[in-house]
């Protein structure tokens, strides 16, 4: 679906280019998930938007990223225009950004659904319908009227999410989407992103610098450090056998509840014990 | 001619610059110490005397009597506008002062106390409403026309707008986290002010305060044009261009010197202005 | 048993929000709170984004005023207190927020940030030793000494964060307010600062009310836990009694949604059980 091929992104800085991300190479296949993991600075945003063609402009690339063959980094402004929201989606951390806000939920996705297929206002409005209930917002009928300050957190991130999906794309990018939300929501919205790629089909790259959340719903995950993937593989493999010391230190770093029943055995199991 | 055909190529290389606003900082930056530095020449030292009046050279052209020729009484342009810049920036700077001084005040008391705001806010806004050169002429009719009329009349309008500015800042700066720490260390509204608040909005303040003066510039022109600036003989830019009105046709320098003045320096303000902005602005730093 | 360092009985806060077309309804955003917390304990309040979890902070640290109930701390309630006997007070107790970047101020050295709460004290060192006393504090959470002479711009978040507990302690203070104190930054400094708080919890008796989202957080690093939900504490007890036996259902709902690597072994059994059940078909 999307191969990275030796992907360096570098800005000039005062003191010569700085590189944000230093020869990466990762692929995602349909229907997988791939997670990408590391601290605040790894590169990993740069990455997510290095794949829908939106970095600053002066970002100096090299490499390439191949959307089914086709180089992301080599298209025009015009190519990738039809590119972002029809093959990609892209989810924000914060929706509240994303969304507009003098637009109702309704409004934002049957825009793109519209930009999308030639279908009228009505038609829209039912496919947008349909789609707030796919990302179970409660209540659709009188959320699809809704402005963004409206609703609640959680709800805002299900209207990104159903807003991405009004374009039919075939990967989804999530840049830490759960982020600013609570964790009762987090398990919601994830929820709603591991149905999308079993019953849909869809990729989807979940980026974040939780190692909870990529365990929980990535099948494959690159870890990134200071620009470097320093590990790739099965999420499960990664995980109970990292290799790079940087992924065990990632993991020791997690708090015991997190931790602990990483082997076999019954979940929430093995508290710590004694302090 | 080679002086000339390089300031394009360095404006372009500051505007490409790494720094926001480099260019209009600049520009606004000369233009506008060029204006102070006429002004305070003038104190010491004017071609001839501006009040001097030579009927038997009176409407002389440009270069013929003084740089600039001379007016309908035959005094010498060049003079008069170089003292007319003082005139207009003290004015200007006073008023200024006035709307700085209050309006700061109300702008942080407003920001730091709800009730004062809601009685505050009230009261710039029907400030707002006043149009400011029709109450000038009120306000003249009352205390009559000179400096003090011109001050009063321009600042108390400023008064609103920098309260708006300030309080808007201030406001930002309360909902921090370290107002919060310094609420622990137990100190007072005022202190807090004093400590944490003002310091973070001087920028935006001291970015109003060279619009404003630009604003004010314009207003002093036009109420001395209208009689209610300083009384003659002081020679104002804006009284300049009243008499010049009379001879447009016969000596148009005379409208074209004072106007020229007070477009280049009503720019200069602006463009510092802007560039302070430019370079103050922290997500604009930030981009660079 | 001693007396608790830390008592707050029926803690409520009311907040009148208005409405559309000026009605006015009451919030309550702390709703007949009561806990205690011993003196050198680590208390957690846990809940998510609007429990009132930060209401309840703001109110201990006497930032904010209760609608009813009382705050004691060391025997004194504090909002019975004249303002000056309140501003003698506040030595006792300090606060560590959640953002290190907007926490600091950006204008002042870290030097003076550090000592702001030094004007508590009627006999605040001043000159040479109060150079020295800085020095320490910012020592004592593992910043050299000369990082005084900084601006806040030249720290990461973690020393940031570490910055502002040293600005907390320097009135030694007996009960430090951390209102997700670790939220904002990355897993390894997040552990880093837990252990740090723990060690000056130890080294100098310190009670700490720690405010988080975070279950593994409270884990880590708390004694006791009070969960709360809309305004209610739900569930108090011991760590090991509230995380490992929850009574309340909310409890476990919070519980069951927290990422954990333990969901891995979950996800390969459920694979193992669909596998022959496919081949069936």
């Amino acid at each position: 679906m999307l191969a990275i091929r030796n992907l360096s992104i570098a800005f000039p800085g005062a003191a010569g280019p700085v590189r944000v991300v230093d020869d990466v190479s990762v692929e995602v296949g349909r229907g997988e998930s791939l997670g990408i993991v590391g601290e605040s600075g790894s590169g990993k945003s740069m990455l997510s938007l290095a794949a829908i063609g939106l970095l600053p402009r002066t970002a100096r690339t090299s490499g390439e990223i191949l959307l089914e063959g086709q180089d992301i980094l080599r298209m025009g402004e015009r190519a990738l225009c039809g590119l972002r929201g029809r093959r990609i989606g892209m989810i924000f951390q914060e929706p509240m950004t994303a969304l507009n806000p003098a637009m109702t939920a309704g409004q934002q996705i049957a825009e793109g659904i519209r930009l999308h297929r030639r279908v009228g206002r009505a038609e829209a409005r039912a496919e947008a319908l349909r789609l707030l209930d796919r990302v179970r917002i409660p209540d659709p009928a009188r959320r699809i009227d809704s402005y963004p300050h409206e609703m609640s957190g959680g709800q805002r991130q299900r209207v990104g999410i159903a807003i991405a999906l009004a374009l039919e794309p075939d990967l989804l990018i999530a840049d830490e989407p759960t982020t600013a939300l609570d964790v009762t929501v987090q398990k919601e919205i994830l929820d709603i992103l591991d149905e999308l790629v079993a019953d849909l089909g869809l990729s989807l790259i979940l980026i974040s610098h939780d190692l909870g959340v990529i365990a929980r719903s990535t099948d494959r995950t690159l870890v990134l450090c200071r620009g470097r993937a320093v590990e790739q593989g099965a999420t499960a493999a990664v995980l109970r056998h990292p290799t790079a010391q940087y992924t065990r230190d990632l993991i020791a770093a997690l708090p015991r509840r997190a931790r602990a029943g990483l082997g076999e055995g019954p979940p929430l199991a093995a508290g710590g014990g004694a302090r | 001619m080679t002086a000339l055909a390089k300031v394009p190529g360095a404006v372009l290389r500051l505007r490409r610059g790494r720094r926001p606003g480099s260019a209009a900082l600049l520009v606004g930056g000369v233009l506008t110490a060029c204006l102070v530095g006429i002004a305070l020449t003038s104190l010491v030292w004017t071609p001839e005397d501006p009040a001097r009046m030579r009927i038997l050279q009176k409407l002389r052209g440009p270069l013929v009597s003084g740089a600039l020729g001379t007016d309908h009484l035959g005094r010498d342009v060049a003079s008069m506008l170089m003292r007319g810049a003082f005139n207009s920036l003290t004015t200007a700077f006073a008023a200024v002062g006035v709307g700085v001084g209050l309006g700061t005040l109300a702008g942080v008391a407003a920001a730091a106390n709800s009730r004062l705001d809601a009685v505050l806010m009230r009261v710039c806004d029907a400030l707002f409403a006043l149009p400011p050169i029709l109450s000038a002429i009120m306000l003249g009719a009352l205390l009559g026309p000179g400096a003090l009329t011109a001050i009063i009349a321009i600042g108390v309008f400023m008064i609103p707008v920098f309260a708006r500015v300030t309080r808007g800042a201030a406001m930002q700066i309360w909902a921090r986290e370290y107002i919060m720490a310094a609420r622990m260390a137990g100190k007072g509204t005022a202190r807090i002010t004093a400590e944490h608040v003002l310091p973070n909005i001087a920028g935006q303040i001291i970015v109003q305060v060279t619009i404003q003066l630009a604003m004010a510039i314009l207003t002093e022109a036009g109420l001395s044009f209208l009689g209610l600036g300083l009384p003659p003989p002081a020679p104002t830019w804006g009284r300049m261009l009243a008499e010049s009105q009379t001879y447009l046709t016969q000596a148009p320098h005379l409208a074209l010197a004072p106007g020229l003045a007070i477009a280049a320096a009503v720019l200069g303000l602006n463009l510092l202005g802007d560039g302070l902005a430019a370079r103050l602005d922290p997500r604009r730093r930030q981009a660079s | 048993m001693t007396a608790p360092l830390l008592s707050i009985e029926n803690l409520t806060r009311d907040y009148a929000l208005r409405g559309r077309g000026g009605a006015t309804r009451t919030l309550r955003a702390v709703d007949d709170v009561s806990l205690a917390v011993e003196a050198g304990s680590v208390f957690a309040v846990v809940g998510e984004s609007g429990c009132g979890k930060s209401t309840l902070a703001r109110i201990v640290m006497a930032l904010d005023r209760p609608t009813s109930g009382t705050v004691r701390l060391g025997g004194d309630d504090l909002f019975a207190l004249s303002p000056t006997a309140l501003a003698r007070k506040r030595r006792d107790f300090q606060m560590v927020f959640q953002d290190p970047y907007g926490s600091l101020n950006p204008r002042h050295s870290v030097g003076r940030i550090v000592a702001e709460p030094l004007c508590l004290l009627d006999d605040a060192p001043r000159g040479r030793d109060r150079q020295a006393l800085i020095a320490r504090a910012l020592e004592e959470v593992g910043l050299p000494g000369s990082a005084a002479a900084r601006y806040p711009h030249e720290f990461s978040g973690g020393q940031r964060q570490r910055i502002a507990i040293a600005r907390a302690l320097i009135t030694r203070p007996k009960l430090v307010v951390a209102d997700e104190a670790v939220s904002a930054l990355d897993l390894s400094i997040q552990a880093q600062i837990l252990r740090l708080i723990l060690g000056l919890r130890d080294r100098h008796g310190l009670t700490v009310l720690f405010i988080t989202h975070n279950l593994g957080v409270v884990d880590e690093i708390a004694d006791r836990v009070g969960v709360m939900q809309a305004g209610r504490l739900v569930e108090t007890g011991t760590v090991r009694e509230v995380l490992d036996h929850p009574r309340e259902d909310y409890t476990r709902k919070l519980l069951a949604a927290e990422p954990t690597l333990a969901v891995l072994a979950q996800r390969e059994r459920r694979a193992w059980r669909a596998g022959p059940l496919a081949s069936c078909d």
